[in-house]
């Protein structure tokens, strides 16, 4: 675990000695969760970390409950979810803070992901800490698109088919794959079971992939937005309370955001069509994913090749596993990259660009625009980090974390 | 960082709201009516829901069915139990004898619905091919819902009132039903409501538009019956959640205080 610091606790509670004495999770939970040093000065970005556990609990929380409630059955699904909106004791509540935090967990991770690329948080010796956050992000993204097909509406249907279809796109083995994933020649039945099945387990092998994450954290500890290491006890303060309880905060702040959405606009990142029963015989006029999906079905949709699509599309996830190689600057806070500062702002305004050519559908100028931020997209990754990292020059960094609270203080 | 901070925040809005960002095509947008269920308080008129209930089951359940709802909810729009039971003494359903024979018995309020067709396939040999959709979930499963109805209700355009560009471009016979709001305008069903087509018992003045609002108070009501519960304990639960925000700051200055 951790770097060797303090002495080992003493417990006065004598269970809790003799019980630490066999398995010391009360040690553990001393070194890692409370005495930890952790960098002083993170700001409020550094909450959404908490804050996506927080949202990971709370969604399999409310989904054991949705499961226990659910039929995934094509003929009994969609009467079975309006079932628990409706007769269900409070299981439209369920309902609507699973479905809303699907939305607000992805929201958590991804400014949880910028935060890491603007603070350089992936660099040395950091990238498997990086890599493990990639691959939940990954797991996240299979976990939410089953999750959506589960209601059987019109869009789960219908996304259903797209998605699983893009697996056709490899070359010989593409359309047995495709039968393979579907159990059938359509999306059908065991689909829908399998979905479910799957929906159900991931989100417990993203549990052991953040535990993973979180020990990985812990051996050099969290990055902070100098950069800078930590170069003794001026530098740091322990976990708890200082940051249990500023997480606390954020915490806090984030849920009233994600309660107004739950109890006022339970339906406003999703999407109508969702409520009409799924029908194979009716294709919808636009078929769009959910919200967080629309950057990468916008590089999908911009390929005029299908294979070439579908390799774009995982490209665009692929190049965050090598991001720490790509950046050649030794320099990890943007703060002192004073050009690697404004790209990292346009890639943000170009995923946003993505987001927007995603949801509309893939005509007049929406495609020229998709094609230019989706070049746009691998230029910044493949061409433009490696090559920053050797003409920027770095403003001076400052001589300590403590030296830079102070100073910021004076000013 | 506070600046990146905002931006991050307004960022992420704007891609919420390119998400509902749907295309409507170049069909005309419905006028957007003020509905007593809309906003963070808004309740449902209960009155015009009942109304709503009486247009439905005198004019629109000739079609379409209502299956996610029983009887006994309408309870929830403020009818008695007997009221309920009044009104359902005519409706008879499907239903299994004891031999396991088929019969018709008296419909109970625990009992949904009754569907206007044994099933879907009767539903679209009914309607040249096409089973009029279930109206349960409708004012949620179309973009601005319930101003879309309403305007769906009240946008029907006769022949005679066409102009030759509209019967050119869209290819409008005598027997095609013209409505501004649908998409592509030709719709199957005919223009379902007429002034006076109910007579109200509170009196209220039956005319097309009074009509088409009721229903759709009605619809809306039957898309979510727990809306109300809904927004009471979502003001509970904001009003909880900033106490408690402003308690974990003001424990996290304290604790902070001196760090800083």
């Amino acid at each position: 675990m951790a770097s060797s610091h303090g002495t080992p606790p003493v417990f006065n509670n004598k269970v809790v000695a003799w019980i630490d004495h066999r398995l010391p999770i009360f040690s553990y939970i001393e070194k890692e969760y409370h005495t930890f040093p952790t960098p002083r000065n993170f700001n409020y970005f550094w909450n959404f970390g908490a804050i996506a556990t927080v949202m990971l609990v709370l969604m399999i929380a409310t989904g054991i409950v949705l499961a226990t409630n659910y039929t995934p059955h094509v003929l009994m699904a969609f009467d079975s979810v309006e079932r628990i909106d409706r007769d269900v004791p409070q299981g439209w509540l369920i309902r609507d803070l699973h479905m809303n935090g699907a939305s607000f967990f992805f929201i958590a991770v991804y400014i949880h992901i910028f935060r890491g690329m603007y603070y350089g948080s992936y660099k040395a010796p950091r990238e498997l800490l990086w890599i493990l956050g990639v691959v939940i992000f990954l797991l996240m993204m299979a976990t939410a698109f089953m999750g959506y097909v589960l209601p059987w509406g019109q869009m789960s249907f219908w996304g259903a088919t797209v998605i699983t279809n893009l697996f056709s796109a490899i070359p010989v083995v593409g359309e047995s794959i495709v039968t393979w994933l579907w159990g059938g020649f359509a999306v059908d039945n065991p689909t829908l079971n399998r979905f479910f099945a799957l929906h159900y387990l991931l989100p417990f092998v993203i549990v052991a992939v953040v535990a993973l994450h979180v020990v990985a954290l812990h051996i050099h500890g969290s990055n902070n937005p100098t950069g800078i290491d930590p170069k003794g006890p001026q530098d740091t303060v322990p976990f708890h309370p200082y940051y249990t309880m500023k997480d606390g905060f954020g915490v806090m702040v984030f849920l009233i955001i994600y309660a107004a959405f739950v109890f006022f606009a339970p339906d406003y990142m999703g999407h109508p069509d969702n409520y009409i029963p799924a029908d194979p015989l009716v294709t919808p006029a636009h078929i769009v994913p959910e919200w967080y999906f629309l950057p990468f079905y916008a590089i999908l949709r911009a390929i005029p090749d299908k294979l070439g699509g579908v390799l774009a599309m995982f490209g665009a996830i692929a190049v965050l596993f090598i991001l720490p190689w790509l950046d050649t600057s030794r320099v990890r806070s943007a703060t002192f990259r004073p050009i690697y500062k404004w790209f990292m702002m346009v890639l943000v305004v170009d995923v946003i660009v993505l987001g927007f050519c995603g949801a509309n559908p893939p005509e007049g100028f929406w495609v020229p625009l998709s094609q230019l931020a989706t070049l746009y997209y691998f230029f910044h990754f493949l061409i433009l980090l490696p090559v920053l990292g050797k003409i920027e020059r770095p403003l001076p960094l400052p001589p300590s974390i403590a030296d830079a609270v102070l100073k910021k203080k004076a000013v | 960082m506070r600046k990146l901070l905002a931006t991050g925040a307004i960022a992420l809005a704007a891609l919420a709201t390119g998400a509902v960002a749907i295309a409507a095509g170049t069909t005309e947008q419905p006028p957007q009516k003020k509905w007593h269920f809309q906003g963070p308080f808004g309740t449902f008129d209960r009155a015009a829901a009942q109304r709503g209930y009486q247009v439905y089951q005198e004019v629109c359940a000739a079609c379409h069915s209502l299956q996610l709802l029983a009887y006994r909810n309408l309870m929830e729009l403020g009818l008695t139990e007997n009221q309920v039971k009044d009104l359902i003494k005519d409706i008879t359903v499907p239903d299994l004898n004891d031999d396991g024979q088929p019969i018709d018995r008296p419909a109970r309020p625990s009992d949904r619905f009754k569907k206007p067709f044994p099933n879907q396939a009767a539903a679209a040999a009914a309607n040249n091919g096409k089973a009029p959709p279930d109206l349960s979930v409708i004012v949620k499963a179309r973009a601005d819902g319930p101003n879309y109805l309403h305007g769906l209700l009240t946008g029907y355009v006769p022949y005679d009132k066409l102009t030759p560009e509209q019967i050119k471009e869209f290819a409008v016979t005598k027997d095609d039903n013209f409505n501004k709001y649908f998409p592509g305008h030709k719709i199957a069903m005919a223009a379902p409501l007429a002034d006076d087509k109910v007579t109200y018992a509170d009196g209220t003045k039956a005319t097309t538009d009074q009509e088409a609002s009721d229903v759709v108070e009605f619809l809306a009501w039957a898309s979510e019956p727990h809306m109300e519960d809904r927004k009471r304990t979502g003001v509970r639960v904001i009003l909880f959640l900033l106490a408690l925000a402003g308690f974990m700051y003001a424990v996290k200055r304290m604790v902070w205080s001196d760090k800083h």
